[in-house]
């Protein structure tokens, strides 16, 4: 079935994040609306909400080191055995693109079962870019890279609700340097379960 | 360029800082009688006039030499310069260092509309009967200032300058002040600011404020500091990133963007009892705040419904409309100055272009065509100006856009600039760029001719704004 639903996917994502694409509309419908649907949909105090899924991991630090999914557990957890594509958090792009490419194929699969089977697990996808141009334009672009991956699990059967796609823009970067192969490290959706 | 020793808006003179409420009487203002009666151009309140309530702050926590001092390089100079001399003022035992005139020319010269002219050497007069205006005009001074500074019991200071027009041989203005040590800095830019406005009929800015976010390994520390870099003081720690700090119209609260719980949420802070909240937490980022002119309500990106797109909030968090729509990327909004539209960057033209929409709702009408990334607009306090950051062969330099003609000009000549704002009186633009591998903050005159280097020795600076 995963390899049934692979091609739509891609073939979605592709469309759904053209930076100017013109097919936008029908992408909307599938993936915009069960957004307009969610729970914190609200206030400014939906900001409760919002910490109530991010805080069990309390301090900053932690989350920093979950990120490059090396952590080893020996607690049993699926996610934490570096031989599973759960233990790979990061999903790369190319240059000025919003694309998922193929190879990333086992690894939000493989997220997107243990979503289904733990309807309690949320993540967050982070959003990243490099260094270069205005923050927010970033933080704007980051968003894009977030709600590709988003839409990736979307097809593959995880329900909006587990789901958060947010931008770090430029605010998280990999690797500081300014080559062309430090770029291509912070240009990435982060996969951040909100329980580690 | 300004008219020299045009004396245009005069009356409104020294005008204390509207900052209502919170005011204290701390130091008190008056007038000097000038000499020659003829010229008493700036009468003014004899009553205690509070001076903004940030000199109050400032004595309490920021004692002016406590910090390292943020060097100021005047890189340029325009053509046509007032000729100025600042002559030191008569000292007093144990008055604060560095010299107020020190302070106030530091001031005028990032200006860039000032020639301040050599003092050394030459008679230091205290008194107008003392000035032999022939000598310094001799030396090209069109106006000067001249003081002293009196020890008054309780480590308080009065300081009582007097600026004259060397040309008519007649006072322009007048002022005592009675201070703590610790509002020595602030007197200075007031003194500077005086001396601004009678000369160019335009109001001055040095009392003003900048907000910045300076960055220490993995902390990030928002901070506040006078308007040339002094005086920093912290009202935001965080161990994750924060960007995009505003200041509310009337300078009381900073909205800001923090990356603190795992997404990007947009708070306002009060300055005056650091008390904040979240204005804006909806699922998906929260981002890019900016205040309308009333500061009753902010334009916030957010994520919540589509691509990132730009809603109308209130102050207090309530009232959420959706302002523009179409699944592009629609973000760093900033409102002109009737508060009636909003400019904005887009792709929705297939580029990052500048883009103005009316706040009541419409179809953006494009305002930049020129290039192939233009992002982070800023509008000027008269509406006459944008600033921008135009990325033109790899290079991201601040650009100033005059609205009515279209004509553009390159302020800087650096290559990562970033968060263009304007002064309050709307004569000069600070940005962040990258100088050596860190970020530092600088001032350009509209003119590009005078960039001023705000910096702090081994800081990583960046994401400035400026406020009232």
């Amino acid at each position: 079935m995963n390899r049934f639903v692979w091609p739509f996917l891609l073939a979605l994502t592709l469309s759904a994040c053209g930076t100017t694409g013109g097919t936008q509309a029908t992408v909307e419908d599938r993936t915009g609306g069960t957004t307009g649907a969610a729970t914190t949909a609200g206030s400014g105090s939906a900001a409760t909400a919002g910490g109530a899924e991010t805080t069990p991991l309390g301090g900053q630090g932690v989350a920093g080191s979950a990120l490059d999914g090396r952590q080893i557990d020996a607690s049993g957890d699926p996610r934490k055995d570096p031989a599973s594509p759960l233990s790979s958090r990061s999903i790369f792009f190319d240059f000025d693109s919003f694309v998922v490419k193929d190879e990333y194929r086992n690894v939000l699969e493989t997220h997107a079962g243990y979503l289904r089977a733990r309807r309690d697990a949320r993540v967050i996808l982070q959003g990243n870019t490099d260094e270069r141009g205005s923050r927010e334009y970033n933080l704007a672009l980051g968003q894009k890279r977030a709600e590709a991956v988003r839409r990736a699990l979307g097809v593959l059967g995880v329900p909006d609700a587990q789901l958060e796609a947010v931008s770090f823009g430029e605010e998280k970067l990999r690797n500081e340097g300014d080559s062309e192969a430090a770029h291509a490290e912070n240009r990435r959706t982060d996969i951040v379960y909100t329980d580690e | 360029m300004p008219a020299p020793l045009s004396f245009r808006n005069f009356p409104s003179c020294i005008a204390p800082k509207s900052e209502s409420g919170r005011e204290r009487g701390h130091v008190t203002i008056r007038t000097l009688p000038a000499r020659p009666v003829s010229y008493v151009i700036c009468l003014l309140m004899l009553r205690a006039v509070p001076l903004l309530s940030l000199l109050f702050l400032l004595g309490l926590l920021a004692p002016f030499s406590a910090r390292a001092a943020m060097e100021i390089q005047v890189i340029g100079g325009a053509a046509s310069k007032i000729g100025v001399a600042l002559v030191p003022f008569q000292t007093a035992p144990g008055q604060p260092a560095p010299a107020l005139t020190q302070i106030a020319g530091d001031d005028l010269n990032r200006s860039g509309q000032f020639r301040l002219i050599d003092t050394s050497g030459a008679q230091q007069p205290v008194e107008p009967a003392q000035v032999d205006y022939g000598v310094w005009r001799g030396k090209g001074v069109e106006a000067m200032v001249i003081g002293q500074v009196v020890a008054l019991p309780g480590g308080r200071f009065e300081v009582r300058f007097r600026l004259l027009d060397v040309v008519r041989q007649t006072q322009l203005a007048g002022y005592s002040y009675n201070i703590s040590a610790g509002q020595w800095r602030a007197t200075a830019h007031q003194i500077a600011d005086t001396v601004y406005e009678a000369l160019t009929g335009v109001k001055g800015a040095f009392s003003s404020r900048i907000a910045y976010v300076q960055k220490q390994g993995r902390r990030y520390e928002l901070k506040v500091a006078d308007a040339d870099g002094q005086n920093p003081r912290t009202v935001v720690r965080s161990g994750e990133s924060i960007i995009s700090p505003r200041f509310s119209p009337d300078g009381g609260r900073l909205a800001y963007v923090s990356f603190e719980d795992k997404k990007p949420v947009v708070y306002v802070q009060s300055l005056a009892d650091g008390a904040r909240r979240k204005l804006a937490a909806f699922k998906g980022s929260n981002s890019a705040p900016a205040w309308a002119p009333d500061g009753k309500r902010l334009a916030v990106v957010l994520t919540r419904d589509d691509a990132s797109q730009i809603y109308l909030i209130d102050a207090d968090g309530s009232g959420l409309v959706r302002l523009t729509h179409g699944g592009n990327l629609d973000t760093e909004p900033v409102f002109s100055p009737d508060g009636q539209s909003i400019y904005f960057a887009s792709d929705r033209g297939g580029s990052p272009q500048i883009y103005r929409v009316p706040v009541a709702g419409g179809e953006p009408r494009r305002v930049t065509f020129s290039g192939s990334y233009n992002v982070s607009p800023a509008v000027s306090s008269d509406g006459r100006h944008l600033a921008y950051v135009s990325r033109e062969g790899g290079r991201f330099q601040v650009t100033l856009h005059e609205l009515a003609s279209g004509q553009t000009r390159v302020l800087t000549d650096s290559a990562r600039d970033e968060s263009p704002s304007f002064a309050p009186n709307g004569q000069a633009v600070l940005y962040a760029t990258v100088l050596g591998g860190r970020g530092i903050l600088g001032t350009a005159s509209l003119d590009g001719r005078t960039r001023a280097r705000l910096s702090e020795q081994g800081i990583d600076a960046r994401e400035p704004a400026w406020g009232r």
